[in-house]
């Protein structure tokens, strides 16, 4: 609770050079959040989960290694029931690996989320329904001990963000399915997180606003040099988004591949054409392919 | 406006039932009455009776609503023989006696949700204390307070929240774990210290369950209020007008203070409706 006054004293202390903080910093914010370059977000090392159910044991993940670079923008890509969801809950320290290690940042997950260190978007806006727009974005800065200036001025900021000016005042149930999310996006912003965990954040949502979500969510890792891990069912959104995608195999969740996606950091849904998108498009696909067979 | 219509129907329907139930229970006293006089008498003069008797079994609607105005206004508010002093008496008695079931049920709630422990160390103690018949504890409890010099109010105050808080308790229990998993998770991802998840997620959560409980224990906790005048001797209270009357054979009077218990029973809970309606209006409900 002591933290809980002081909020600024939970910003990790950045080094000097901060190469993928953008000039104008205008929606990065306070920008001491941005991780360094070059150092590791996030680094798993032979990561096992098994959950205890009633009915036996559930091999979620096995033997997972990653290494994902602060600044990068990650997909996780893999059949239902891989273990998607169980990877990003080990890296917000909701699940406790069975066996390996990871480090978010150079620290325990724990420690990581003690401090602040990331934003998690659920597949569902879980809104609490009691709280109006504008409280639901002020929640988590109320929880940090940002004063009330400053709540109102990163609420009218994030709610711009993902256009939701006007719907301040509105309950959850007032909104569209999109709207919530989008809503809920905010939220995960409001406190300026240098990482930003998404499962499966626009499934719900049809074509039309999720291209418009993914250009914006894009814009905005661009402008703020975020760490983001991304969980998708969509293949044209995986490559579209990413700097790297991470292939899942049925469970229990293995990486099967791990490609990078060169493509410009400025990117328009005309990329979706090029010969290079499709390419990397189908090694995706053949890397979900060949786990499926894995398991016949 | 359309729910009007079933309730006057109701409504209607229970109280032919009563006259009904007037003239039948009361008819072989009424016979006994004539033929002890000596007179003859015609049907129309025997129901006349059973509805007019002056120690009905069971008296008809207007006779306790006459004896309801009357004693309601036809005596100053602080005469002993005054309707509303005797429901103001058992009134207070609920409302202190309502406050602190509802603060000791609500804590309790509380603890139990916060400790698990004190789950196991409580609950068997608690429903245990719900089954031990209240009419055999409440004078053991005034009996005892007034050897301490607690007289009055307090005493049948805390009868009254004993049997109250229970209900209070499990519901909020049920209110307080509440929240579903994505709500909890979204406080650890912040990491909300336990008073900071009570704030903001459970206890906005259990708020419909609070005012559900309220409902119940409101009039638990005036029939506790009842129940605890009846063994102070009968001084004051609807309890004292139930007893006396039961005395003297006035079942006119045991029915007056009846229906004074059942407009008290309403007016609390339509006012416990109300403030959850404000409630949850305020806080976003889908009207
Ligand atoms: N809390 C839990 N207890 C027991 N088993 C669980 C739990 N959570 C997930 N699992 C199991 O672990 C496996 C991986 O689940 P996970 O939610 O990580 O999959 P996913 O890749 O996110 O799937 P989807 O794409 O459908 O969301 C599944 O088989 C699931 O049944
Ligand atoms: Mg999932």
């Amino acid at each position: 609770m002591a933290f809980a006054s002081a909020p600024k004293a939970l910003i990790r202390p950045t080094g000097p050079a901060r190469p993928v903080e953008r000039a104008t910093g205008e929606i990065g914010g306070t920008g001491g959040q941005t991780a360094e370059a070059g150092a590791l977000a996030v680094s798993a090392r032979g990561v096992s989960l098994t959950y205890q159910t009633r009915d036996g044991a559930v091999e979620a993940l096995a033997n997972v290694d990653l290494q994902i670079g602060a600044g990068d923008f990650v997909s996780l890509i893999g059949p239902s029931g891989c273990g998607k969801t169980t990877l990003l809950r080990v890296i917000a320290d909701l699940e406790h690996p069975t066996a390996g290690s990871i480090l978010i940042n150079g620290v325990t997950p724990e420690e990581a989320r003690r401090q602040r260190h990331y934003g998690y978007i659920f597949q569902a806006p879980a809104l609490y329904p009691w709280r109006t727009i504008e409280r639901n974005v002020a929640l988590p800065l109320e929880i940090m001990g940002f004063d009330a200036k400053e709540r109102r001025r990163r609420i009218d900021k994030y709610l711009k963000l993902v256009n939701l000016s006007g719907f301040e005042r509105k309950f959850p149930w007032q909104l569209s399915g999109g709207m919530q999310q989008r809503a809920s996006i905010a939220r995960a912003l409001s406190f300026e997180p240098a990482m930003l965990l998404m499962d499966e954040p626009f499934g719900a949502l049809d074509e039309i606003v999720r291209d418009h979500l993914n250009e914006q969510l894009l814009r905005l890792w661009d402008q703020t040099g975020k760490t983001v891990v991304f969980v998708t069912h969509s293949i044209p959104e995986a490559v579209f988004l990413s700097t790297k995608i991470v292939v899942m195999s049925p469970r229990p969740g293995r990486i099967i591949d791990v490609i990078s996606c060169e493509l410009p950091r400025e990117r328009t849904f005309e990329i979706r054409e090029t010969p290079q998108f499709i390419k990397i498009a189908q090694r995706v696909r053949a890397g979900l392919r060949s786990g499926q067979s894995y398991d016949e | 406006m359309s729910e009007r219509g079933p309730i006057v129907v109701i409504v209607l329907i229970l109280v032919i039932l009563w006259y009904a139930a007037a003239i039948l229970m009361n008819a072989s006293l009424v016979r006994d009455t004539f033929r002890r006089a000596e007179v003859k008498y015609s049907l129309t003069e025997l129901i006349a009776g059973t509805l007019d008797a002056k120690r009905p079994v069971v008296p008809a609607p207007q006779q306790v609503v006459a004896q309801f105005v009357d004693s309601v206004f036809g005596y100053p508010p602080d005469s002993p023989r005054s309707l509303v002093y005797h429901s103001w008496v058992t009134l207070s008695a609920t409302v202190v006696g309502f406050a602190l079931g509802a603060v000791f049920g609500i804590v309790l709630a509380i603890g139990i949700v916060h400790m698990r422990t004190l789950e196991k160390s409580l609950l068997p103690w608690i429903i245990f204390s719900q089954t031990v018949p209240i009419l055999a504890i409440a004078p053991i409890v005034i009996v005892v307070l007034g050897a301490i010099g607690i007289h009055g109010l307090l005493p049948k105050s805390i009868i009254s929240a004993y049997l109250c808080f229970f209900p209070v308790t499990i519901g909020m229990v049920k209110g307080l774990t509440s929240p579903d998993p994505i709500q909890r998770d979204l406080m650890r991802t912040w990491s909300a210290g336990p008073t900071q998840v009570f704030r903001k997620l459970r206890w906005p959560s259990s708020v419909p369950f609070l005012f559900a409980s309220l409902k119940v224990a409101v009039t638990i906790s005036l029939v506790g209020a009842i129940v605890s005048e009846l063994p102070t001797g009968a001084q004051a209270g609807l309890g004292a007008r139930l007893l006396t009357g039961s005395y003297y054979g006035q079942t006119v009077q045991i029915w007056a203070a009846l229906l004074a218990a059942a407009i008290i029973a309403a007016v609390l809970v339509a006012a416990i409706d109300a403030a959850g309606k404000w409630t949850d209006r305020r806080m976003g409900a889908r009207i």
